[in-house]
């Protein structure tokens, strides 16, 4: 890989980190609500299998989702600002931080029902198919989903139909606080999918290793062999969301990944062999800063959404005579309300 | 005009509007013509004609048959997805209202889900997991449309305007609704969403009803003619958005009401139709709101306890005997 390649693929992974480190601070100040799922530890996964896609391959994945839509390129400020759940953020404030999108850039969201998405990545390659359009969906989700019953009905359609989807799987050990060993009969869960396309585990703290593996993975799908399952091996250094405070395991439990830190590990590994200096790094990082500051501060000055676009996006396709804009206290039926 | 059955009026919608547009297609359990061609017919000979591609049998899974049709819809598709009763949509409720219902509000518009789910409603000795009316499970969800047609014109009409229409529309049949005759014209007609129709013009009583109940208040209305009384028909259409305009106005005119529905009575589809017609016409009546609805019970096999629970033209006709007293 050339080296603004490699240089591209530590940004991404910086950004990731500086911007999740962001986002905790700003969950705990209040200025985030509701659940905050960061995706700290887990850069590689994301930043190494996103830049294995081509930029028209779709993306659909789970709501610890900060780190996939970035590593597409959705912009830092739009992302800070749903989290906000500002006016300016990428669905309009409509989401949070579960729920981002950007079909320009082709993200399709951000979900927040656990199993449930990989029926609709396994949809969209039926409509890639369908369409002749030469496009793979990538599809991220949690070891946790790979319990649901949907999870398997979508691995089986996907396989029998033969649909372009490239499975990964992030396995950080954990679903919520419960480990995986208590919650699967089935603990190597790339054998999960072992039946119905080929399928293998993979280091997903090491970022090329993901690259090559999921561009491997894309190539057959995108040749019409038809799914492929990839478990990639992570940890989430931080707690399920930012309100966990983390009974179920020790700092001794989380130490021997730290000291396997995709980002550090993968900095020391330019250095050393990529005509890379300590000092291009560091430019990286410092720009990152910035512009995560900058995102900060773009969230916390943008406004807060009109009222009326609570009831703008119930449906596209408008209802004659009909006025969705309810209150709580009621609103007359129409007839009467015109009297 | 021609007179065609209501299975006729969706066969023919569904094979126009694929013949209109190729990113229509089909998906759902024994459809195709290689397998049922759809337990009710209503697909027959639309793989023929379209290929297998685009009338696709899908496993016995309704949640991932629900869940691929919005992925679809997302993809570009306008998927329509059968699911053979409304009993196994519940599997699918995941994808129907976490999902479907919702991505349009949640992604800020980004997003559209052109998706049809069709499914019938009915019974007929299938004991309590077979014999269900879930009207008001969906109606009840923002983000949802919801039509229940009772006649052939109204079914073709309203599902050309469901797969045209941009948003999740769950299109409630029914097992003993296809059977129903009438007149649909030759060519292409569209019936919008939302707009209640005054089926029977009358003036002592208004009868709401929609899907098999409206055959049944148009036997009640019958049959209460013969005793002299006038009875309104409005047939609602749409269960969401509900047209709370015509029902209003056509009680504000008879000034009593019954209401007509085939779920359950306690939080069913019938309570929020006497509640719109509290909230907007209570000064006008001159008599409670009543409501002909199924009993509560799950559904038994024996065939009398069956006929018991099940309401028909003689339950309506009893409730307007009553609020006309």
């Amino acid at each position: 890989m050339q080296k603004d390649r490699l240089l591209e693929l530590y940004r991404q992974m910086y950004l990731i980190r500086r911007f999740e480190e962001a986002s905790a601070e700003a969950y705990f100040q209040a200025q985030i609500r509701g659940f905050c799922h960061l995706y700290v530890g887990e850069e590689a996964v994301a930043v190494g299998a996103i830049a294995a896609l081509r930029d028209t391959d779709h993306i659909i994945t789970h709501y610890r989702d900060h780190g996939h839509a970035l590593a597409r390129g959705m912009d830092p400020n739009a992302v800070m600002a749903e989290l906000y759940g500002k006016a300016t953020g990428s669905s309009l404030g409509h989401g949070g931080s579960m729920h981002l999108a950007d079909t320009r850039r082709h993200v399709w969201g951000g979900w927040a029902i656990v199993g449930a998405h990989q029926l609709l990545a396994t949809g969209m390659a039926w409509a890639a198919k369908q369409l002749q359009e030469d496009r793979v969906v990538c599809c991220f989700f949690g070891d946790g989903s790979t319990n649901q019953g949907e999870f398997f009905e979508a691995l089986n359609m996907s396989a029998l139909w033969k649909l372009p989807v490239v499975f990964v799987c992030e396995n950080n050990e954990y679903g919520m606080g419960t480990h995986l060993r208590k919650a699967t009969a089935v603990t190597d869960l790339y054998r999960k999918a072992e039946p119905y396309m080929p399928s293998k585990p993979v280091d997903g703290m090491d970022v090329l290793a993901m690259h090559d593996t999921v561009a491997e993975a894309a190539e057959y799908a995108r040749a019409g062999g038809g799914p492929v399952f990839l478990e990639a091996l992570c940890y989430r250094y931080r707690g399920h969301s930012t309100a966990d405070p983390e009974i179920y395991r020790t700092e001794e439990d989380v130490k021997p990944w730290r000291e396997r830190d995709p980002i550090e590990a993968f900095g020391q590994r330019l250095i050393a062999g990529n005509g890379i200096g300590d000092k291009d790094l560091a430019l990286i990082r410092k720009r990152i800063d910035r512009q995560v500051d900058e995102a900060v501060t773009f969230a916390a000055e943008s406004p807060q959404p009109p009222m009326e676009s609570a009831y703008k996006y119930v449906y596209s396709t408008p209802v004659p005579d009909y006025d969705p804009a309810d209150r709580p206290t009621g609103a007359l039926p129409k007839a009467a309300a015109q009297r | 005009m021609a007179e065609i059955t209501v299975r006729e009026a969706l066969h023919d919608a569904l094979q126009e509007e694929m013949e209109r547009d190729h990113k229509v297609c089909i998906l759902g359990e024994d459809i195709s013509d290689d397998a049922y061609g759809g337990t009710y017919s209503i697909t027959s000979g639309l793989s023929k004609r379209f290929g297998l591609d685009r009338v696709l049998d899908t496993p016995i899974a309704e949640a991932g048959i629900v869940g691929m049709a919005v992925g679809g819809a997302m993809g570009g598709l306008r998927p329509i997805a059968e699911l053979m009763t409304v009993n196994f949509s519940l599997l699918a409720l995941d994808q129907i209202v976490n999902h479907a219902a919702k991505i349009y509000s949640m992604f800020g518009g980004q997003i559209k889900v052109p998706l049809v789910v069709r499914t019938p409603n009915g019974f007929g000795s299938l004991s309590a997991t077979h014999s269900q009316n879930f009207d008001a499970y969906f109606s009840y969800v923002p983000g949802l449309k919801v039509v229940a047609p009772g006649t052939p014109y109204d079914a073709k009409g309203l599902l050309k305007n469901a797969i045209r229409d941009d948003d999740p529309v769950i299109f409630l049949e029914h097992t003993a609704v296809y059977r129903e005759r009438g007149e649909v014209p030759e060519g292409d007609f569209l019936v919008p969403f939302g707009q209640a129709e005054v089926k029977r013009e009358g003036r002592d009583v208004t009868i709401v009803a929609w899907s098999r109940m409206l055959a049944e208040a148009h036997k009640a209305a019958d049959a209460l003619e013969s005793e002299g009384v006038s009875a309104e028909i409005v047939d609602l259409r749409t269960l969401r958005p509900l047209d709370t305009a015509t029902i209003v106005s056509s009680v504000e005119k008879t000034t009593r009401a019954v209401v007509a529905g085939e779920d359950w009575r306690s939080c069913g589809m019938t309570a929020e139709i006497a509640a719109t017609i509290a909230e907007g016409a209570f000064d006008f009546l001159d008599a409670p709101v009543r409501r002909v609805a199924m009993a509560e019970v799950p559904m038994p096999y024996a065939f009398n306890l069956e006929a018991a629970i099940i309401p028909t033209a003689a339950h309506i006709v009893e409730a307007v005997r009553e609020v006309l007293r």
